[in-house]
C-alpha cells in the first residue's frame, strides 16, 4: 500500500499462528491479555469506545472503529502527532489462523525527511534512535 | 521540504542547541542552571537556546519559584520521523510477545 495517489503508507505484519481465531480473538480484546503483550488498556470491543494504550513513556489515543469477532477488529491510534488506523484481521487456515496487522495512514513525505536527515547528522538520529525506541 | 521541517533542521543545525535537547531527552527535565553547568557556554546563552527550541515546539518550558525547568517534547519530532519503520519494527517485536502469550494461554 504505498500509494502515491492517497499520499499515505501503511505498515502490514503478517503472521501464520498455530492457534484457533477464537484463542487470538481474545489476546486481541481481552485487557488483562492486551497488557501481556502490547500495553495496558481500557480496551472494550465496542464500537466508538475510546480508550488509551498506556505505558510509562506515554499513552496513545485509540477509538474502536470495527468490530467483527473472531475476524476483524480495527481502532484508531494517535500518539506523537501520529493519526493512523490499526486493523487485525484473522483468516482461519487449515492448521492455524492467519493473522494480519495493518496500520495505515503515514504521510509518505515523512520518510523522505528522515532519510536526509540520518544522512547529515548520523550521531544525532543515532541518539533520537534509541530515544524513540524506548518510548514508541 | 514542509516549514515544519525546515524549521526543525534550522533549530536542530546548531551543535550547542543539539545537544541541549540531546541531554533534555536523555535526562528528562532540567532547570537552565543544571544545563549552564555541562554546556560549555554562559546562562544567557543557554536561555536564548532554549528559546529557540521553545519557539520550535521542540522544548517545554515550566516555571516554579525562581527556577524554569525545561523539558523535550519529543512529539515535535514527528515531522522527521520514519514512523512506519519505527512501527513495523514495534509490532514485529508485539507478535513475538503474542505468540508467546498464546503458548501459555489455555485453551
Amino acid at each position: 500500500m504505498s500509494d502515491i495517489s492517497t499520499e499515505t503508507r501503511s505498515v502490514i505484519i503478517e503472521r501464520e499462528m498455530l492457534f484457533p481465531a477464537e484463542k487470538i480473538w481474545r489476546a486481541l480484546t481481552q485487557p488483562h491479555l492486551i497488557q501481556e503483550w502490547l500495553m495496558k488498556s481500557d480496551f472494550k470491543p465496542a464500537v466508538d469506545h475510546r480508550f488509551n494504550f498506556n505505558a510509562d513513556w506515554g499513552s496513545v489515543d485509540c477509538r474502536v472503529l470495527e468490530v467483527e469477532p473472531n475476524k476483524t477488529l480495527a481502532y484508531s491510534w494517535g500518539a506523537y502527532g501520529l493519526e493512523t488506523v490499526v486493523t487485525w484481521t484473522l483468516t482461519p487456515t487449515g492448521t492455524g489462523t492467519h493473522l494480519r496487522m495493518e496500520q495505515a495512514g503515514f504521510r509518505a513525505d515523512q520518510r523522505q525527511a528522515y532519510g536526509g536527515a540520518r544522512s547529515g547528522w548520523p550521531q544525532f538520529f543515532d541518539t533520537l534512535e534509541q530515544v524513540l525506541a524506548r518510548t514508541v | 521540504m514542509s516549514n515544519a521541517q525546515d524549521m526543525l533542521f534550522r533549530t536542530l543545525a546548531d551543535p550547542t542547541r543539539r545537544a541541549l535537547f540531546e541531554r533534555l531527552c536523555r535526562e528528562g527535565e532540567k532547570t537552565v542552571g543544571a544545563l549552564t553547568e555541562r554546556a560549555g557556554v554562559s546562562q544567557p546563552v543557554v536561555s536564548k537556546h532554549l528559546g529557540i527550541l521553545k519557539q520550535a515546539g521542540l522544548v517545554r518550558d515550566r516555571h516554579e519559584g525562581r527556577q524554569t525547568h525545561y523539558s523535550a517534547q519529543l512529539g515535535a519530532l514527528a515531522p522527521l520521523v520514519d514512523w512506519t519503520s519505527e512501527m513495523a519494527s514495534f509490532w514485529q517485536s508485539r507478535f513475538d510477545a503474542l505468540e508467546d502469550l498464546l503458548k501459555r494461554m489455555d485453551q
